[in-house]
């Protein structure tokens, strides 16, 4: 029904909202975003889909990702700021997806313990956000506070060439914000780096390719390296008891 | 197969890439394959002019601008790419190797690939992207061993 225009005063404003209030079922069609029929919506989930079926172009993903690698360069003094402004880049991003996964995991509880927050990470966020889960977690021998989650085809870095002149930079730093973002999120704060790591000759032999056809098999590993606060370690220790 | 060299021209006819694809390729020297690149960039530009077919607006089927597409010599045979963007490639091989044309379509996805989405590749620029060298090995690689197979 069409309000007829006519001139208001903001105490008539409450009578309006009701007077043009929705029909629950305008505002289900309103909301909705696929269509009514079954016949119309995708055919069902599969993995690297989220739960309404939809799936982002690695192209699209890959020059968004490009521009702001570029943005933070031209801003950046030196390469570990470059790092650590990727890095706040995905902070954010990992407070939601934190929020997001957990909800969609179903979970009634949060996670209080060091190794179900790192297998939460490994396996629950690797897969909403890349498809599949991490290829590995370990744990440092040198330091009780160090873990790595180890991704053989890390998604930010499948179209970067770091040139030599910057050395040691790691095009997933991006990536390492997400994770720290989930951490500290779920209360375990830690500092997180990416680190490009040489694979070695038969260390990884997923049929020997790559997932993207046509490019050859990738030389470097992507290592998260996970330093969690002192206190974190205290506190997992104290309820171990 | 006897693929010679691949060479790729950006729109102003500079050469932002000179790569040997294999043995027979003679090693000629940088200053020598800069020259080699805009002249060939000019030439291409005159073929059309002087061509006695006209195509309308100078442009072919694909939306790039018309040109030398292939020269046929005694040893060797040449082909071109060119792209609605004004970038060419170009890729001498000897007589009979086979997919010539397949083979520059798929150097060209590698390009929008491994360079352009390279955030640290600069349009125009000289390629230095370390995975568009090593996918173009890789398949030359793959091509001399199997044949060009559909992506």
């Amino acid at each position: 029904s069409m309000l007829e225009p006519t001139r208001y005063r903001n105490s008539q404003l409450a009578t309006l909202a009701s007077h043009h209030s929705f029909s629950p079922k305008q505002a289900i069609c309103a909301m909705s975003r696929s269509s009514s029929s079954i016949l119309d919506r995708p055919l069902g989930r599969s993995a690297g889909r989220s739960p309404d079926g939809s799936v982002v172009s690695l192209s699209a993903f890959a020059y968004v990702y490009s521009e702001l690698v570029q943005y933070h360069q031209g801003r950046a003094a030196s390469i570990s700021e470059l790092e650590r402004r990727l890095e706040s880049a995905g902070y954010g991003v990992g407070l939601k997806v934190l929020e997001m996964t957990a909800y969609r995991a179903k979970e009634t509880k949060r996670e209080t313990r060091l190794m179900s927050i790192l297998h939460f990470v490994s396996a629950s966020v690797w897969k909403a956000l890349f498809g599949k889960a991490a290829d590995s977690l370990e744990r440092s021998i040198d330091h009780t506070d160090e873990f790595m989650i180890i991704d053989y085809e890390p998604l930010a870095s499948t179209f970067v060439s770091v040139p030599p002149d910057l050395g040691q930079l790691s095009a997933d730093a991006y990536v390492s914000g997400i994770i720290a973002g989930v951490l500290d999120g779920a209360g375990f704060s830690a500092r997180v780096t990416a680190h490009s790591v040489t694979v070695e000759e038969g260390e990884y032999t997923k049929q020997g390719g790559n997932s993207m056809p046509g490019l050859p098999p990738r030389k470097d590993k992507a290592v998260f390296l996970v330093k969690f606060s002192p206190e974190v370690l205290s506190r997992d220790a104290a309820l171990e008891r | 197969m006897g693929f010679l060299h691949l060479f790729i021209v950006n729109k102003s006819g500079g050469l932002i890439l000179h790569r040997p694809l294999g043995p027979a390729a003679p090693r000629i020297g940088t200053n020598e394959m800069l020259r080699i690149g805009s002249t060939f960039h000019s030439l291409h530009a005159i073929a059309a002019e002087a061509s006695p077919v006209k195509l309308p607006g100078n442009k072919n089927s694909f939306g790039a601008d018309d040109g030398i597409e292939q020269i046929e010599g005694g040893g060797m045979i040449l082909k071109c790419l060119q792209t609605r963007t004004g970038i060419k490639f170009v890729i001498t091989a000897e007589p009979g190797t086979p997919d010539l044309d397949a083979l520059l379509r798929e150097i060209y996805v590698l390009y929008t690939d491994c360079a352009l989405k390279d955030p640290f590749y600069e349009l125009e620029m000289p390629i230095r992207c370390e995975l568009f060298t090593n996918a173009v090995d890789h398949l030359i690689e793959r091509v001399e061993m199997g044949g060009l197979k559909s992506r």
